[in-house]
């Protein structure tokens, strides 16, 4: 460790008593201590992990582009409401054209919405497993060493291409929290639904909530 | 009686490597840990599988607590000579007639998330310690004194690069978070992050 090397010099005036002539000890101790205790500190204060975010396109208020048609057939009603509940509907409700379609109540489980959406999606959402499937083990003709953007252009056309995928609709009624919204895109996101957007609740299904609760015209999901 | 005296010394151990250890891992952290500051309301983000990084400069971010309350903040821009904070103080000074000192505003750019009727901004930049915490009451945003919109019209107009941030508690109301996303919209942005935390979910194709 420390030492401080002194000069010798020469063998004059024998008579003087020399100090004996040991290495300059310093006592670490203390220092070792406070960088023990600044250590602890930085470790335990490092948070590694960055926040994340998901990204999510609200649709444009400027009234300027037409609506883009939509295929009744392929719409999925999604209705938040309280406690989180949920209730789904297909198509569209139009009380002049006879009965309202019924409700089916289901949850944020993974049997609950999420079933719904993986089976109406079946196609889509096979495609894709298979692709990234395929990507992470090496097989046909994609390389496990694509560039990022290049999946992620990939996995985006088959999106686009979709024709026969489920079109979701979000309505949030009442009562539901900020975390429910973003379990439901997250949903999205885990069933790779194409198309989906979140609008406001219109009048009639306001009624068919309200006949829900009190559990007309609703049933349990199978 | 044995022959050797045995030496009553202490055993020593050599500490250095140690020592030379710890200094490393210590510096390791020190020159990787940021420093978060802290914010204005506890937030309890919800889970979400995705997994884009959220973007740390020319961003600004709207909190909404538990309580349904907004707290606001911006980055200074996208480096140290753009001054976004100030320039955002100060306008919102003159909008409101709340005058600040040159001092005032440059403390104010060291600072991180607010969240306090404009009359109370001042305070608050002089405040100190728990006094400071106290006074993070949430930002109006009703319809006649929507404050939080002048904090994101004048946010638009000093860093039009800037995103939307939206982190909000769980437990939040959507009503809430749907006013808030109304606003902003109203300002010309569409695209939001939703600050969540990662959660890995695995699904396979259904037979």
């Amino acid at each position: 460790m420390a030492e401080i090397i002194e000069n010798e010099g020469g063998g004059h005036k024998k008579g003087k008593r020399r100090a004996k002539k040991h290495p300059a000890h310093i006592d670490m101790t203390p220092m070792v201590d406070l960088a023990c205790l600044l250590l602890t500190f930085f470790m335990l204060t490092t948070a590694f992990s960055k926040p994340k975010v998901m990204e999510i396109v609200l649709p444009s208020k400027k009234k300027t582009e037409k609506p883009p048609e939509v295929d009744d057939s392929r719409v999925v009603n999604i209705i938040l409401a309280e406690n989180d509940q949920i209730f789904v509907y297909n198509g569209m409700a139009d009380p002049t054209k006879g009965v309202l379609p019924t409700l089916v109540k289901s949850n944020y489980s993974k049997d609950g919405v999420r079933k719904i959406l993986l089976e109406r999606n079946k196609d889509l959402f096979e495609k894709i497993y298979y692709y990234n499937d395929s990507l992470t083990r090496g097989l046909g003709k994609y390389k496990a060493n694509q560039p990022k953007d290049s999946i992620d252009r990939q996995v985006r056309r088959l999106r686009t291409g979709d024709k026969t995928g489920p079109i979701v609709l979000i309505k949030a009624a009442d009562g539901v929290t900020y975390g429910n919204l973003v379990d439901i895109m997250d949903e999205m996101a885990i069933a790779s639904i194409a198309r989906y957007a979140v609008i406001d609740l219109n009048y009639v299904e306001k009624k068919m909530l309200s006949d829900a609760f009190a559990g007309k015209n609703v049933e349990n999901q199978q | 009686m044995s022959k050797f005296k045995i030496a009553h010394k202490a055993p020593s151990i050599d500490m250095t490597p140690m020592v030379d250890l710890f200094f490393l891992l210590l510096t390791f952290f020190m020159l990787t840990t940021s420093f978060r500051p802290q914010e204005a309301a506890q937030v309890d983000t919800p889970n979400s599988i995705s997994g884009l990084l959220a973007p740390e400069k020319n961003v600004f971010t709207i909190y909404i607590s538990k309580d349904n309350k907004a707290f606001f903040n911006i980055d200074n821009g996208q480096d140290s000579t753009s001054h976004v904070r100030a320039a955002l103080l100060k306008n919102m000074g003159d909008y409101f007639r709340v005058p600040f000192t040159a001092d005032e505003i440059i403390k104010f750019e060291k600072l991180a998330s607010f969240g306090m009727p404009m009359k109370d901004v001042k305070g608050w930049i002089n405040a100190e310690g728990s006094a400071r915490d106290r006074m993070q009451t949430g930002i109006p945003m009703d319809s006649l004194d929507n404050q939080l919109a002048m904090w994101v019209h004048f946010a638009r107009l000093n860093n039009p690069a800037a995103e939307v941030t939206i982190k909000g508690d769980a437990k939040s109301e959507y009503k809430t978070v749907k006013k808030v996303f109304d606003m902003v919209q109203d300002k010309n942005i569409d695209k939001f992050n939703l600050t969540t935390i990662m959660d890995k979910v695995e699904v396979k194709p259904l037979k």
